[in-house]
């Protein structure tokens, strides 16, 4: 009755991930005058239930792909730190340092091509894998929290709070930079959506 | 070997952040992010323990892997989190973006070092 025919309620539990209701579902169109007149948009870029497309996600193939993804993301941080180890206890732990800024910086762009301004990824297993799979899984906020710890405990107090503040400071900046370039080079507004909702 | 150790752990920790996250949300929907939250905190959490119980003596090197930058690694997330300090701060929630940034912080680094101190006396 109130939606399109064929994708309405239904759709959750009779329609895979590479049916027709991912961009139909987020469409600017597609919800009607019952949707709020701005389209919903993640904050959480894993899985945020407030976008109707990621409540009706069927966990079988989305958990495989986050698996996936995941794998590869824990493997190239896991390489990073084979490739570049910390110079001691008391060390910078640069390596985790970078993996992390450069994540945040490839999430930004990553979010504003497959979910700001009405967009829609090229299929549904796109955020699972690439974002909450190898990004959620090449950066890592447990080892940022145990490297300030431990340079604490060190005795480098100064230290720990440089990495615990400059690591906020350069992931912010990385997420800000990815996704207002990648606005910028697509043609959305640089300062990224709706202000004062909800 | 010591690579699929890695492997084993990520491929459980990624979908486990998924599914707490869903559940989280699905149990209490807020703006502020409290399913990133409450799993990053957890991995600090278990990662705490595991460092603890490695320093004494009671954690073997191929549990580590798998716990460490496996699991706790996968089940973490700085890209998440400051995707989403981003949109609250853009969204005009700033003092939400800024509660997220600063409980996320002392509430990781709280847990690591209740996990490394729990253990600490459980294996000591």
């Amino acid at each position: 009755m109130t939606g399109p025919a064929g994708n309405g309620p239904g759709a959750g539990g009779g329609d895979g991930p590479g049916g027709g209701d991912g961009p139909g579902a987020g469409g600017p169109g597609a919800g009607g005058a019952a949707e709020a007149a701005v389209p919903a948009e993640a904050i959480d870029p894993d899985v945020d239930l407030h976008v109707p497309a990621q409540r009706a996600e069927r966990p079988g193939p989305v958990l495989a792909a986050i698996a996936a993804g995941g794998a590869l993301g824990a493997s190239a941080r896991y390489g990073a730190s084979l490739l570049w180890p910390a110079a001691g206890p008391g060390a910078f732990p640069w390596t985790t340092f970078w993996t992390n800024v450069a994540g945040c910086a490839l999430i930004g762009v990553l979010m504003v091509l497959i979910s700001e301004g009405g967009r829609t990824a090229p299929h549904p297993l796109v955020r699972p894998f690439a974002g909450v799979g190898v990004l959620g899984g090449f950066t890592t906020f447990s080892t940022y929290a145990a490297d300030f710890s431990r340079l604490l405990d060190a005795g480098e107090a100064g230290r720990a709070l440089a990495y615990a503040g400059l690591t906020l400071v350069a992931a912010l900046g990385a997420v800000g930079a990815g996704a207002g370039l990648t606005r910028l080079a697509t043609g959305l507004p640089v300062r990224g959506g709706p202000r004062g909702r909800e | 070997m010591n690579w699929l150790l890695v492997v084993a752990g990520a491929v459980v920790g990624a979908p486990l952040r998924y599914l707490t996250d869903r559940a989280v949300q699905a149990r209490h929907d807020a703006v502020f992010p409290w399913g990133t939250f409450v799993v990053n905190v957890g991995a600090c959490l278990v990662l705490g323990v595991l460092s603890g119980a490695a320093l004494a003596g009671a954690a073997p090197r191929s549990l580590n892997l798998l716990l460490g930058p496996g699991l706790c690694g996968a089940l973490s997330t700085y890209s998440t989190f400051s995707y989403e300090t981003l949109r609250l701060y853009e969204r005009g929630r700033r003092f939400l973006a800024a509660a997220n940034v600063a409980a996320s912080v002392l509430a990781g680094l709280g847990a690591v070092t209740l996990g490394s101190q729990v253990a600490r006396q459980l294996f000591a």
